[in-house]
């Protein structure tokens, strides 16, 4: 497997004349590579939007390099980088350009120069790969959030990227324009091997992943696979992580004296646990 | 009253007018602004008329609905003939009512006056009825392209109209939930006295002002990343089209024109 992204021994602050100030990303390093699904969780603050933005060159390292394709990231193939990359946003709204969804899905091809035939295909290309190929013309104010967000992969996809950066895309949606997203975006990595990053508060989301990143306080505080990273159990909890439900009943059964091994990351687990072992008795 | 209100309204449909290219239509009516000048007797005046009449029937919106939507300019238009009619004391007397007498030339500016200003009121707005904003602010853009020569950032002034187009549903939803927030909070917009009234608006307001400035900041950092450099080098999605129609239409623009030019005075 080819390594597309490194981070080595990163260092970011947003105040550097303050020598004191906390670094909001303090020597940071790890690897992805290609047609992984990483997850990035971590409190509030912890630096995470702040590595998104170092990974598409909005901000530059005070230490260290980023990689791309074993290309470091650097002021002159920004603009290249930048078009391997696609990122969504938190906020549906704030990163609708267009006025509709097909100029939407345009806005990074007229950006980069492709030819009108080439963009008719490529918009209507990636909005059936997201499923949204009856709304070309609506306007963003008659989309659901999650709609908007799917619209919002198109747009990247349209660019044909190697590298997927959600950051945070799902927290504002409600359980059914969440679902909608990750489904899609599993779709897209199975069909097209796209390599996703997703920074996420939901630890849900996070079990997805094939390999979790846990970051407080701007370091990198561990790293694994979600069992791994929820095997932390109250260190997440104390980092000001939720846990997945199924791990937090667990828990609170476990403490009821219910005989339970082992850890359970979803429903099912906890569920096909619960009566297997009662009917082992 | 806000629904009535047809300036700056956009009534998709499928007309000859609808589908003519935004480009033809702006400079369709830049140019009937001014040959509307041409006329300034009875048989211009009447075919001016005639001219927008045909055009309303073509574009297919309701004239009842037109002149329902305009009804403010129309009472200007109805203020500004009667002020006609009291100050100009030039030819005949058609009427003496004792306090005020009626000149010839008084009612015929007046109706010329009045007229002038209904069919500009007209086609303007049956411009913007047929023209979704955004395919004017295309149209404006292309047409203004040469103007770039001179540094006028035009892309840029395009960019601007349309992404302010674009967010406003957005703030105006924005302002909706913001205004409830603050009625659940107690805030009264809609009684009291002026003084108190505007004093509600502020916390409106500044959490309005706020949130428009986050949304920027999101923006730019969206299309940032989207690859935006500005226009250099940037094709164009949205198309425009030059249609035999569109040559048509100025045809028989020009071909009024000519007209009346030789029926004035
Ligand atoms: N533009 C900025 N200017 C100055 N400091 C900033 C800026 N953006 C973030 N910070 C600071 O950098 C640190 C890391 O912020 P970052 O946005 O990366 O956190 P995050 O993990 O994405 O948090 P969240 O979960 O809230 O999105 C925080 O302490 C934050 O206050
Ligand atoms: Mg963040």
């Amino acid at each position: 497997m080819s390594e597309i992204l490194s981070f080595n021994h990163i260092t970011f602050s947003y105040t550097p004349e303050n020598a004191e100030a906390r670094k909001a990303v303090q020597d940071v390093s790890f690897s992805v590579n290609q047609g992984e699904w990483i997850a990035i969780v971590g409190h509030n603050g912890s630096g995470k939007s702040t590595m998104a933005k170092l990974m598409c060159g909005l901000l530059f390292p005070e230490q260290g390099e980023v990689r791309i394709k074993r290309d470091v990231l650097t002021e002159e193939n920004l603009w290249e980088i930048r078009s391997q990359i696609g990122m969504v946003f938190q906020n549906p709204d704030n990163q609708f350009v267009g006025a509709t969804v097909q100029d939407d899905v345009a806005f990074s091809l007229e950006n980069n120069g492709v030819p009108y035939e080439e963009m008719v295909i490529r918009v209507k290309e990636a909005l059936e790969q997201v499923k949204m190929e009856g709304f070309i013309n609506h306007e963003p104010h008659h989309l659901s959030g999650g709609q908007k967000q799917r619209v919002a992969i198109a747009g990247a996809l349209a660019m044909y990227p190697q590298i997927l950066i959600l950051d945070e895309a799902t927290s504002m949606l409600d359980p059914q324009g969440r679902e909608e997203v990750l489904k899609t975006v599993q779709a897209l990595r199975e069909k097209i091997g796209l390599t996703v990053l997703s920074i996420t508060h939901d630890l849900e989301e996070a079990l997805l992943a094939d390999r979790v990143i846990f970051m407080n306080d701007g370091k990198k505080y561990a790293e694994g696979t979600p069992a791994e990273i929820f095997a932390l159990g109250d260190q997440l909890v104390d980092f000001g992580l939720d846990l997945p439900f199924a791990t937090k009943m667990t828990k609170l059964l476990q403490a009821q004296g219910v005989q339970l091994v082992g850890q359970h990351m979803t429903e099912e687990e906890l569920v096909n646990d619960l009566w297997t072992s009662n009917f082992n008795k | 009253m806000m629904e009535k209100m047809i300036f700056g309204r956009y009534i998709p449909g499928n007309s000859f007018v609808h589908q003519l290219d935004p480009r033809s239509k702006l400079i369709f009516v830049f140019a009937f602004i001014i040959i509307v000048f041409l006329a300034n007797n009875i048989v211009t005046y009447a075919i001016l008329l005639a001219f927008t009449l045909f055009v309303i029937l073509m574009s297919r919106i309701r004239l009842y609905f037109l002149v329902n939507g305009l009804k403010p300019v129309i009472f200007l238009m109805a203020f500004t003939f009667i002020l006609h009619i009291l100050m100009n004391k030039e030819g005949a007397v058609l009427l003496d009512l004792g306090f005020m007498k009626i000149h010839e030339e008084g009612l015929k500016q007046g109706i010329f006056i009045s007229m002038r200003f209904l069919v500009l009121v007209f086609i303007t707005s049956i411009l913007t009825l047929t023209t979704s904003p955004i395919s004017i602010t295309d149209g404006l853009e292309t047409l203004l392209n040469p103007l770039k020569k001179i540094k006028l950032p035009v892309h840029e002034l395009a960019l601007m109209m349309s992404i302010s187009l674009r967010f406003i549903p957005t703030l105006m939803d924005e302002t909706d939930k913001i205004m409830k927030a603050q009625m659940a909070r107690g805030s009264d917009l809609s009684a009291g006295p002026l003084k108190d009234r505007l004093k509600a608006v502020v916390p409106l307001l500044v959490p309005l002002f706020v949130s428009a400035f986050k949304r920027a900041e999101d923006l730019a950092t969206a299309m940032e990343v989207r690859g935006y450099r500005g226009g250099e080098g940037r094709t164009r999605y949205r198309q425009l089209k030059w249609d035999i129609k569109d040559t048509m239409s100025l045809v028989l623009l020009l071909a009024v024109a000519a007209t009346l030019w030789l029926l004035r005075n």
